[in-house]
């Protein structure tokens, strides 16, 4: 499994913890809603994400993405380190 | 008492097309609300007095508040997160001699009021009885307030001044709303709907997004309303796909470029609408054309009978949408010298249109809650190795913003692994004394923060 997808898999994990929240078993096709994060959850989630992969792809899209599942989500992190290794 | 021209049941119709309030669990008939009641025939007991809605669903507060317009002296509206600690100070400041309840609302001793009616998610015949009208006054309360929240005085009047006459929608209409109906921006659809002769569907507590946008495709929702975090929240739902509405409005946060422009790929067919809107002020005005901000061409005349001026760069607005005072003893005046009510929010031109650059003072907006950063800066600086702090903004995609802390650590704990050491146990601090949205995503030791001539923290907009 790649550092970017294991990375993500902690951090639901500690924001869960933190939120006392019970996160589902993390399957590609799990729905992000469905997770047992609320808004509030992702939005930390993400900001965390910044601090230890250097980038919010959500921000730094210049149209707005909205994963559904478990997978888009990693996917949109992957695509987003490849952008700004790019840059 | 003023002269009233028309109370909220006036808008019920036996006779009407068939229309409905629903949530998760019960449908109810709204026409039968024409002749009956859902207070169990007890609405007279109610008459005259300065009743508290305490319900614990907002299916039973959309019916009680049809019965109680017009008929009680003052309708307190209850928040469903209304703290606990806040009950006996709120019902003490409405003077409430009265309270509606339902068979969810926890039992709490700030209720043991001399009348005690329990609403019903269903309709019966009510005894028919004429009762004096009054002008009812409404109070509704503010989120953004730390401590005890204000209480903002509207009528019937200023509540339904936004929703036009003209407004009436051809076709059937089935609102629905991601607010909550006990806040001012859910307050609004739910007028909207009373007014409009239109169904409501209404979420119930802890209801997974899913579940209520699937109960919207079901009930074929034609306009729904939310923050822009409800709609990003919606829009990562595959079960967004199962709704068409006609209408989409925002309101309640900044409604960015990112979020409209999503909504409209959404939803094509959809007018999309953000209303600018604050429990005091009223709504002042809605932008159709899909642009964040709104054309500075607003401020130059009187709009629907809305005036808006720019002082310091914080918006006021003057109109009969506005509330007309906060209740209590020793609160601040509502309105200034001129009747406008400024409403801290700040905003700046920018090629044509003024846009949204936050809150003055600091107020930090998450999710529609807004948060005061000295609140948390006060916990934080409990813990003995803080010297001080600074409670800021941090940009969020999803939330809109979260907050995050600058901490100055006194000297002897400047160690890397002291500081993070602390950093957990001022987070611990937090967990326990905030509500997790007040709690900073991430803390970071600076070794100064600038202080203003004032002797106050420097608070710039980020």
């Amino acid at each position: 499994m790649n550092k970017i997808k294991l990375t993500i898999m902690d951090q639901m994990a500690q924001v869960a913890r933190e939120h006392s929240k019970t996160l589902a078993p993390l399957r590609d096709d799990l729905v992000l809603l469905e997770s047992g994060l609320d808004s509030l959850g992702f939005a930390v989630l993400v900001a965390r994400l910044e601090d230890t992969l250097g980038v919010d792809p959500f921000t730094a899209a210049e149209d707005a993405v909205f994963p559904l599942t478990f997978g888009d989500f990693v996917k949109v992190y992957e695509n987003g380190a490849r952008s700004a290794n790019a840059a | 008492m003023a002269h009233v021209a028309r109370t909220l049941r006036d808008c019920i119709s036996h006779a009407a097309p068939a229309r409905f309030f629903w949530d998760r669990s019960a449908q109810v008939s709204v026409n039968h609300l024409a002749h009956g009641t859902s207070l169990g025939n007890r609405l007279a007991e109610l008459a005259g007095r300065s009743v508290v809605l305490a319900t614990s669903s907002q299916l039973t507060a959309a019916l009680a508040l049809v019965e109680l317009d017009g008929v009680a002296r003052r309708l307190t509206i209850l928040p469903p997160d209304t703290a606990t600690d806040h009950l006996g100070e709120l019902i003490a400041r409405a003077e409430a001699d009265a309270v509606v309840i339902d068979d969810g609302t926890p039992d709490r001793p700030a209720f043991a009021l001399p009348v005690r009616v329990a609403c019903a998610p269903a309709i019966v015949p009510a005894e028919k009885r004429a009762l004096p009208r009054l002008a009812t006054e409404w109070l509704l309360l503010t989120s953004g307030t730390s401590g005890v929240p204000k209480m903002v005085a509207h009528s019937h009047a200023s509540l339904t001044a936004p929703i036009g006459a003209g407004r009436r929608l051809d076709g059937l209409v089935v609102w629905g709303t991601f607010y909550d109906i006990r806040r001012y921006g859910g307050l609004q659809i739910f007028l909207r709907a009373v007014l409009g002769g239109a169904s409501l569907v209404l979420s119930s507590a802890d209801e997974p997004v899913a579940e209520h946008l699937a109960r919207l495709a079901r009930y074929g929702v034609t306009h729904l309303s939310g923050t822009p975090s409800h709609w990003r929240r919606a829009l990562m739902s595959p079960a967004i796909s199962g709704i068409a509405p006609r209408y989409v409005r925002l309101s309640g946060e900044i409604a960015d470029q990112a979020i409209l422009d999503s909504l409209r790929a959404a939803f094509p067919e959809a007018n999309v609408g953000h209303a600018y809107a604050s429990t005091e002020a009223g709504v002042a005005f809605e932008v159709g054309d899909g642009m964040a901000g709104f054309p500075a061409s607003f401020l130059d005349h009187d709009r629907d009978g809305v005036e808006m001026k720019v002082v310091d760069g914080s918006l006021r607005i003057r109109s009969s949408r506005t509330a007309s005072r906060y209740v209590g003893a020793q609160q601040p005046e509502l309105l200034d010298g001129d009747g406008f009510v400024d409403t801290g929010d700040m905003v700046e031109l920018r090629g044509g249109r003024y846009v949204f650059a936050g809150r003055k003072g600091g107020i930090i907006n998450i999710g529609g809650l807004k948060v005061h950063p000295e609140e948390i800066e006060a916990v934080i600086n409990r813990h003995p190795q803080v010297r001080m702090s600074l409670v800021r903004p941090k940009k969020s995609p999803v939330t809109g913003a979260l907050v995050i802390a600058d901490v100055v650590l006194r000297t002897e704990c400047s160690r890397p692994d002291a500081q993070t050491q602390v950093k957990d146990d001022i987070l611990a601090l937090c967990r326990a004394a905030l509500p997790r949205h007040k709690v900073p995503v991430a803390i970071s030791v600076v070794p100064s923060l600038d202080v203003a001539a004032t002797g106050k923290l420097s608070r710039r907009h980020g």
